[in-house]
């Protein structure tokens, strides 16, 4: 009998590294390509080409990227975008955080029916809307402007859904206690809703940032002048125009990860909450 | 409300004239309050999603280069989109692309789960990993596949060769370009889906699996009756987010292989761009954007009734 179950134990511990082993391989095949691009990146530019090219660089050239950024705009993209994405995360945050807490929050006509609306926009595939979306940026005089890839975006459905399921939470009374205060509607959504709404915040703050970031279609079709392409449109010019430059090219795609990377290093958990919290429950 | 504003003022109980004004002006704001904070919201979404939809319809009943002034011509778009092979090669293209992501996304991002929501060395480091890619845009993700897939220096086909294989012309050939998108979609995906899949099982409460191992359950008894089911909102949730994922993917398609060769890997979106901002065939390809809405629709109501009726009989 104890033979038995140490025995059982024994396979148990097997089959746990077994599958730790299996994991640990996936593992490696999924970081892979980040690796690659990094390799890349700061290889001597000869070596790219060689097949004879080692897993590991043979020497690490870091100025590889200094020369990368002093051949092509990427300051100028990396600008653009930033600009693009800080103004549309204050703006998405914070009419999203208003319109979410009315949908939680208040009973008033049309209401479900309103939401309803909000949730099929969810629906509706960007290149459907993508020939009027065009038109309707180009009539009011956006193309090529930073308004015009904010604006259209700044409505985000996801975001208003993710802010009721939260804010359905908080207490009613709260709420009440503050009215019956005197306090006017604004204040109370200053002073109360949004300082109990701060991880739901920095879910979106997060979550917009990394869409907004990682534009493309809608910057493609409405930035015409290169001098206001983003990171993204940036990169994809690289593509066409420097196909073989692969030293240069990943050099560069490597930056236009860097804020991901920040945010992501520094950030985790929320990227799980915001995908976990958000309507499974 | 009226109660709290009354008792406040020294006339409690007896409003005057003046608490029934102020009560009044109150009530009306307090209506008008939920309006006034949607109302940014709505408006966007006005301007730039419900009224391009409606635009889009319209447009698509016309023929319209944009330069030109639209001309009225019927359903003729939707006619000449049912005699074109380039859509229906690109229909094909996006069924071929979903059936073969989705279902596997789904599989690898369930295997994961389960086996990273075991107590493991390094479990938050390998999770990590395996959730990178989400964070990654599609374009760098292009970029870089385009990089590994190269026909003659890239790394997959130098390490085939190493080994004696290859090389696979892994982007210049048709069969082969449509099987990198696959894989490179796969690498963006099941992370997606890991972290959906593990917040799922996380909320699986363990007095069920104590229970089954009273009764005896072997382990996959335990995966098969209890586990599997109380996933499936989690399931559900993945599979559509997967088809509409699927049924729009531009950007990885757009800058890693540009559609082709030929027409391999267009899918109808690629279609729909290369429609109206290459040929400028505004309301052609305003037709075909509204059949892949329908597309979208039909399968989205067809799973959530699917849904439906598994759960009436659970």
């Amino acid at each position: 009998m104890i033979a038995g179950s140490s025995d059982r134990a024994w396979s148990r511990r097997l089959e746990s590294s077994g599958i730790w082993l299996l994991l640990v391989a996936g593992a490696g095949i999924m970081f892979f390509p980040v690796y690659w691009m990094f390799a890349t990146a700061v290889r001597p530019k000869d070596e790219v080409f060689s097949g004879a090219a080692g897993l590991i660089p043979s020497s690490f050239v870091w100025q590889n990227f200094a020369d990368a950024i002093g051949r092509v705009p990427f300051l100028n993209w990396a600008a653009n975008s930033l600009v693009i994405t800080v103004v549309a995360v204050v703006i998405t945050v914070t009419i999203n955080l208003l319109c979410g807490y009315a949908f939680a929050k208040f009973r008033f006509a049309g209401r479900d029916i309103l939401f309803l609306a909000v949730l099929s926009a969810l629906m509706i595939p960007f290149q459907v809307i993508i020939v009027p979306l065009f038109l309707v940026v180009s009539e009011l005089g956006l193309l090529s402007d930073y308004w015009g890839v904010i604006l259209p975006r700044a409505a985000e459905a996801f975001g208003i859904f993710m802010v009721r399921q939260f804010m359905v939470s908080i207490p009613d009374e709260l709420l009440e206690a503050a009215r019956i205060d005197g306090a006017s509607e604004l204040k109370i959504f200053f002073k109360i809703v949004v300082p109990l709404s701060k991880p739901i915040i920095a879910v979106l703050v997060i979550f917009t940032f990394m869409w907004r970031w990682n534009d493309f279609a809608l910057p493609l079709v409405i930035m015409m002048k290169q001098e206001m392409y983003t990171v993204q449109l940036g990169l994809n010019l690289l593509r066409g125009q420097f196909n073989t430059e692969w030293t240069m090219i990943m050099a560069i795609a490597l930056l236009s990860l860097v804020p991901m990377l920040i945010i992501f290093t520094f950030f985790q958990r929320y990227f799980v909450q915001g995908i976990s919290g958000s309507g499974l429950k | 409300m009226a109660i709290a504003e009354n008792l406040r003022g020294p006339a409690a109980g007896r409003p005057s004239a003046a608490d029934a004004r102020r009560y009044w002006l109150q009530a009306k704001r307090n209506q008008l309050t939920p309006y006034m904070f949607i109302a940014p919201n709505m408006a966007l979404f006005s301007v730039f999603v419900f009224f391009p939809l409606l635009y889009a319809l319209y447009i698509s009943l016309r023929e319209w280069s944009l330069i030109d002034t639209p001309r009225y011509i019927g359903l003729e778009n939707y006619v000449r989109l049912a005699n074109d092979a380039l859509f229906w090669q690109s229909l094909r293209n996006t069924l071929v692309f979903s059936v073969a992501t989705v279902p596997m996304s789904l599989a690898i991002g369930l295997l994961l789960a389960v086996a990273l929501n075991r107590d493991l060395v390094g479990r938050t480091l390998l999770r990590s990993i395996y959730f990178l890619p989400v964070v990654i845009s599609n374009v760098a993700t292009a970029v870089i596949a385009a990089w590994l897939f190269n026909d003659n220096y890239g790394v997959i086909n130098t390490l085939l060769q190493r080994i004696g294989l290859g090389p696979v012309a892994w982007l210049s050939s048709p069969r082969w370009a449509l099987f990198s998108l696959i894989v490179t979609t796969l690498w963006v995906r099941i992370g997606f889906c890991m972290v959906v899949y593990l917040a799922a099982l996380q909320s699986i409460s363990p007095t069920y699996y104590d229970a089954a191992k009273m009764d005896g359950a072997t382990r996959w008894q335990q995966f098969r009756y209890i586990t599997w089911p109380l996933l499936r909102p989690a399931t559900f949730l993945l599979l559509i987010l997967g088809v509409i994922y699927s049924f729009q993917v531009f950007d990885l398609i757009y800058v890693m292989t540009g559609g082709g060769p030929g027409f391999s890997t267009t899918m109808i979106v690629q279609y729909i761009y290369q429609a109206a901002f290459v040929s400028s065939e505004m309301g052609y390809a305003s037709a075909m954007g509204m059949v892949l809405f329908v597309m979208i629709l039909l399968f989205t109501l067809m799973q959530w009734r699917v849904n439906r009726r598994v759960e009436d009989v659970a």
